[in-house]
């Protein structure tokens, strides 16, 4: 009888390069993969993760100031998003959760056209085909199949480039994504699936959605699958560095477990106090991603004051461009609720427009008549 | 002009669509080697290959879900769902992805699905294979929802959907497969527009709206009742969403009744909607209350019962008297 694997711990099988307090650690599989990044391309990885942080925060804040719907926080995740991020070309396609601020990032999208999706403006902050990445999707898990099937698509049309999907350790129990599994292991196709398990999926911990690591689990589909430190950009990069070479060369699908933690809550709307220890929270703290960096560079030499520095300039100045657009947004012209629908006009939809801007335009015609209202 | 059966028709304008732009791909359970359980898509992967008539896992959500990975990627899927109870597992990713895309990136992604479904009853079938599912299609924004009636509209409709950029719900009614019918295959695509209804028999007493399998026993009815003095105007609705109510609404200015028929079952079908829509254009020319004709409000019986359930000419007939105020099964109950 094959028996899960749960035994071991949750450090079993977790692939780290860089430990919590940044000492190095050798690795003959995925060494190979990282030999350009030098101290100065850490650095820039340091500085992009201090960047999403900001931006995070700003998100927080600009929700408690009721500038925000709501905001889902990747506090914790960062290296997880730098290190995928970072290791995709700019014609690899993305298919993300929601909470993939610093896949965003790394494509360039400005940072406020990432916040005014949650502030209510739009449901989508950039043209997916500007970016080649998808808009947020909050249906958990859906966009999987999404990235199984463009890649399918790859392999159709002879493309030369993958596609990635971001989703977490819930998004694992929906039937979404043990069917892009199917599909993309009987297609070989093109796809690498990049599961944050941030260990709660809203109150619910990990334990919940599976019985055994994640990462064990493609494997029974016919996928290679990699459990890495979540909180390690280094070893973020390489996995996906050697899973999107997978992809390139015809070799499939590939699976990455990276194991981080969602230190916030799971949007500005919930309460983790209600479900979670706060020693967890103590242990998590100490395995923060971009404090082992410091300490990594540190240890290499590198002049830390000056690096803080240049990448808290970076991020001050991103969040404050962020802060002054997202305050000044105009709110959307009421018509535009008829817009997209359909790409051909559709007879009954345009009937409830033709309607609705006549009833918008009594109160146009009786503002200007009168001070009052439309009667 | 050929005669063609509906079912050859429809794999008659597949093969036009798939010549016609290479990036229309196939997608479905058992359509490839083996043609579909209904021969639909006989011979077209022998044709086009496997890349382009792909044969599926058993998964619908999946199906439909990597349907729209490959929209993303600039292909135009037509998704073959082997039977209308089956699409229920595929209902998120249509109501939540296929409908939404193109409003959700605010037009910059279009969603060129055409997700086929055979639909309805009448063909002895068990459990989950003879269902009318199509309000919940047509009551999601974002959808289109047709269904042919005859086999050249099956040809000529399956190209029109294919090639609409917006995502369309194809209801095949599959207990007219085998029938036949003339089928103008040079013509190209020609005819009404993919969202028009038409009239497919004038009348002037009473209009009598239907779709799918029952145009053809609407037909059927309108030819008993002319022997009985009654003249029934037949419309085909085609589109269900949009639904073609210009079409309607002038027909019923002239007869002031109308009957709507459909196999599903009446709370909140399409009958419900038409008879809401026209009595609110048309108050004042109606004579009579519309009334529908449709299946009951239950699960879809086992087959020794379905013609109970499913309208057949004597019961839509009994629909025409009670809206032109004659004797009917009813009468009893008006005071």
């Amino acid at each position: 009888m094959n028996t899960p694997q749960a035994a071991g711990g949750p450090d079993a099988g977790l692939i780290q390069l860089i430990d919590p307090d940044g000492r190095r650690t050798p690795h003959e599989e995925f060494d190979p993969w990282i030999t350009d990044v030098d101290p100065a391309a850490l650095g820039r990885l340091y500085t992009d993760m201090v960047a999403i942080r900001r931006i995070d925060q700003e998100g927080t804040a600009l929700q408690r100031q009721g500038e925000l719907a709501l905001w889902p926080p990747l506090l914790g995740q960062e290296a997880a998003q730098i290190g995928a991020g970072r290791a995709l070309e700019d014609d690899d396609f993305i298919f993300p959760s929601y909470r993939e601020t610093g896949l965003a990032y790394c494509r360039g999208v400005e940072a406020e056209d990432i916040l005014r999706v949650w502030r209510g403006n739009a449901y989508s902050g950039w043209n997916p085909f500007g970016k080649n990445m998808a808009t947020p999707q909050i249906i958990i898990g859906a966009q999987t199949l999404h990235a199984a099937g463009y890649a399918m698509g790859i392999k159709y049309d002879g493309g030369s480039q993958a596609a990635i999907t971001f989703f977490g350790d819930g998004a694992t129990s929906q039937g979404d994504v043990n069917e892009a599994m199917v599909f993309a292991a009987s297609y070989q196709a093109p796809v690498v699936f990049f599961c944050q398990n941030n260990h709660w999926a809203i109150s619910e911990p990990v334990q919940l959605q599976s019985n055994t690591h994640i990462a064990d689990r493609p494997v029974g589909f016919g996928i290679p699958s990699l459990r890495v430190d979540g909180n390690d950009v280094l070893a973020c990069l390489a996995a996906t560095r050697i899973a999107l070479d997978r992809a390139r060369t015809g070799n499939g699908p590939t699976f990455i477990e990276a194991v981080t933690y969602r230190m916030g809550p799971h949007t500005t709307a919930d309460d983790p106090t209600r479900y979670r220890d706060a020693n967890e929270l103590d242990l998590w703290a100490a395995k923060d991603p971009i404090e082992r960096i410091e300490k990594h560079l540190d240890g290499l030499g590198v002049d830390i004051a000056e690096l803080e520095a240049s990448a808290t300039a970076v991020a001050d100045a991103v969040a404050a461009k962020l802060r002054k657009a997202i305050i000044g947004l105009q709110d959307p012209d009421p018509m535009d609720v008829f817009e997209n629908v359909y790409s051909q006009p559709h007879a009954t939809l345009e009937r409830q427009r033709e309607h609705y801007a006549l009833y918008q335009q009594q109160f146009a015609d009786a503002g200007s008549a009168t001070e009052g209202g439309a009667r | 002009m050929s005669t063609l059966t509906f079912g050859k028709a429809l794999n008659a304008g597949l093969r036009q669509s798939m010549e016609a732009d290479a990036k229309v791909v196939l997608m479905g359970e058992d359509i490839g080697q083996l043609g579909g359980v209904f021969r639909i898509t006989d011979g077209l992967q022998k044709d086009f290959g496997q890349h382009r008539v792909i044969d599926t896992p058993l998964a619908e959500s999946g199906i439909v879900g990597t349907a729209v990975g490959m929209a993303y990627r600039g292909f135009r899927p037509v998704v073959e769902i082997q039977f209308d109870g089956f699409v229920y597992p595929a209902f998120d990713q249509i109501v939540s992805q296929v409908a939404k895309l193109h409003f959700r990136t605010h037009g910059q992604v279009s969603m060129p699905l055409t997700i086929r479904i055979p639909f309805g009853g009448g063909i002895g079938s068990p459990e989950h294979h003879s269902e009318s599912p199509e309000a919940y299609f047509a009551h999601t924004a974002g959808l289109r929802v047709v269904s042919p009636s005859t086999p050249q509209d099956a040809y000529v409709m399956l190209q029109q959907a294919i090639a609409c950029d917006d995502p369309v719900v194809f209801f095949e009614p599959k207990r007219r497969y085998h029938e036949r019918g003339e089928v103008d295959l040079d013509a190209g695509v020609t005819g009404p527009g993919l969202d028009r209804a038409v009239v497919r028999r004038a009348g002037t007493d009473v209009t009598l709206v239907a779709y799918g399998a029952l145009v053809k026993t609407a037909l059927d009815a309108a030819t008993a009742a002319e022997d009985e003095g009654i003249s029934v105007e037949v419309i085909d609705l085609r589109s269900l969403s949009p639904v073609d109510y210009a079409t309607v609404e002038s027909s019923v200015k002239r007869t002031g009744r109308l009957v709507v028929t459909h196999e599903a079952g009446q709370t909140l079908g399409l009958g419900a909607e038409i008879a809401a829509s026209i009595t609110e254009r048309c108050f004042y020319h109606l004579e009579h209350a519309p009334v529908r004709v449709t299946g009951f409000d239950i699960p879809y019986p086992y087959s020794k019962l379905e013609l109970h359930h499913v309208p057949d000419l004597d019961r839509i007939l009994d629909g025409v008297d009670r809206a032109m105020d004659r004797p009917n099964s009813l009468s009893s109950l008006e005071g």
